[in-house]
């Protein structure tokens, strides 16, 4: 039986697990709840991602995380043909997008631009983040095009 | 001056390679490459084997140095170094914490190595196929962003958006590659040229970059005997001096998921500054430069970032004429480096750039005085090592 695919690239990719030590724990879990978090100095305000101990920029240790619009802008952005990874050998071309958000301090993601994948992206095209949901339990932040 | 510099108190006094294989051909095993190449260093300098007191290499290269000191029979190991980093950024650090070591009185002869057998060990370009992953990675390998290709490309891509430029250059360096391996009967692309048709036809590996414009995939071992100046002028060869290194990252260039404030760099931004400070000369003092050619975007932006054009000329800067010997502006990679050479993670471009000073080039630039080498772009650490006649 054929099953579609919902998921940008194709299943067997890495799956994202939180670390260990419970540091990016927050934003794996707030992906699941469709929720897009940025690290946030608690003290002088600084975002950071990926994230940290310590802030890089006051040093405290007291960081936090900041629930963040979802919008973004196409930093930078790449249509892959070679696939790196045996997963993905009938999934090329794909596109790799950089989105930098402009309500979490410029910080950047990566992540698919979701469409065509042999159209062309202009570089600071508005974009929106979509929760892509995996069978395996865990949540990808992929980005589409918006006209905002 | 500084009080505290290696500037001329050290220099390459030996050279050693094995033959160079194509990925997984080596017909012994990585240990035994590096041992063949240490041997030949030694042999090339003059200097017994033995005469070797301390072990400097980089990228986690696999051959321990008390396991090579032991197999060599060394008598006394007085120093022994590893450059942080995974990629190519060590090459000239390595070198660079070798002439230190000297210096400072840690040890009088220290080799450089670096072996590399693919059919041993597995791939660079491929990405495990891991299931569970966390931290850093998380971010970006789900996303099938996850080889040095993908993330030296998405750097360049921005690089040529904000600075107006084409393919031109990076096909210009490619072939400036192939067109120096051609006279490099060492080189695995010897007898096989590159023209831009080839390069243009060539399938896309991520854009913009072509097959061409990646390094490739090699086995064999490089190593470079690294003594004072003084020793090293009573030895057989023509000492390659050590005017200058220097090594490290700029600011948060290791934030996770493409977070280095600055993107679109090569990451010598700081280091520049203290690597022509040392040296006491200025980018038009140099004659031939071996770039680190990972891809082949990096080398364009390493060429901005060392000063040899500004990055709104690089469509006038980067083209075959200047950056090919005998007579362009800038010779790069003239005995074909990682792209048409050999991918001996660089070590074989430090051996190029002492060849240049020694005028024993396969594509010699006339009277090469000053023969730099710029080790790693867009990792981090990075190095870079100034040699002079």
């Amino acid at each position: 039986m054929a099953i579609e695919s919902k998921t940008y690239l194709p299943a067997g990719m890495p799956a994202p697990e939180a670390m260990r030590e419970g540091l990016d724990r927050e934003f794996w879990e707030a992906a699941k709840r469709h929720e897009l978090v940025v690290q946030k100095c608690n003290s002088c305000g600084t975002f950071q991602f990926g994230p940290e101990w310590i802030c890089h920029k006051c040093h405290t240790l007291d960081v936090g995380w900041h629930r963040v619009s979802g919008r973004g802008r196409v930093y930078s952005w790449e249509r892959v043909w070679h696939p790196a990874h045996p997963a993905l050998k009938s999934a090329c071309p794909y596109i790799v997008v950089v989105v930098e958000l402009p309500d979490a301090g410029n910080v950047r993601m990566v992540g698919n631009l979701l469409g065509d994948p042999r159209r062309e992206v202009n570089f600071d095209a508005p974009v929106e983040a979509v929760f892509e949901d995996h069978p395996e339990g865990y949540t990808l932040i992929q980005w589409q095009l918006t006209n905002r | 001056m500084s009080e505290f510099t290696i500037k001329d108190k050290v220099a390459i006094a030996g050279l050693g390679e094995t033959t160079y294989y194509k990925r997984g051909a080596a017909p012994v095993s990585e240990f035994r490459l590096a041992l063949e190449a240490i041997q030949r260093a030694a042999d090339d300098a003059g200097l017994p084997v033995t005469a070797i007191d301390g072990i400097a290499s980089y990228a986690n290269d696999r051959n321990d140095s008390v396991r090579v000191a032991t197999a060599l029979g060394l008598p006394e190991l007085r120093f022994t170094n590893m450059f942080w980093g995974g990629g190519g950024g060590g090459g000239s650090g390595a070198i660079g914490n070798a002439a230190a070591a000297i210096v400072a009185g840690f040890a009088t002869c220290v080799v450089v190595y670096r072996a590399l057998a693919q059919g041993q060990f597995g791939r660079f370009g491929a990405t495990p196929a891991m299931r569970a992953i966390s931290g850093p990675i998380a971010y970006t390998w789900p996303y099938g962003m996850s080889t040095p290709a993908q993330w030296i490309a998405l750097r360049t891509r921005r690089f040529m958006h904000d600075h107006h430029i084409s393919q031109d250059p990076l096909a210009a360096i490619a072939m400036a590659c192939y067109h120096h391996a051609q006279s490099n009967p060492r080189a695995i692309m010897y007898g096989r040229p590159l023209t831009r048709a080839a390069y243009d036809e060539s399938r896309w590996i991520v854009e913009p970059f072509h097959l061409y414009d990646c390094c490739l995939e090699n086995d064999g071992a490089a190593a470079v005997i690294v003594t004072s100046a003084e020793r090293a002028r009573d030895l057989k060869q023509k000492p390659a001096y050590v005017m200058a290194s220097a090594q490290g990252s700029d600011f948060r260039q290791g934030a996770a998921a493409e977070n280095g404030p600055d993107y679109a760099t090569s990451n010598f931004k700081t280091l520049v500054p203290r690597l022509y400070a040392m040296a006491g000369i200025e980018p038009k003092d140099v004659d031939v430069a071996q770039v680190y050619e990972n891809f082949t975007g990096a080398v364009m932006t390493s060429i901005v970032e060392h000063g040899f054009c500004h990055p709104d000329e690089v469509m006038d800067f980067c083209t075959f004429e200047n950056l090919t010997a005998p007579s362009g502006k800038l010779p790069i990679n003239t005995s074909g480096g990682n792209l048409a050479e050999c991918y001996m993670h660089g070590l074989e471009l430090v051996i190029e750039a002492a060849r240049q000073v020694r005028g024993t080039s396969t594509c010699q630039v006339k009277d090469a005085e000053i023969s730099m080498v710029v080790s790693g772009p867009m990792v981090a650490p990075v190095s870079d090592l100034i040699l002079r006649r």
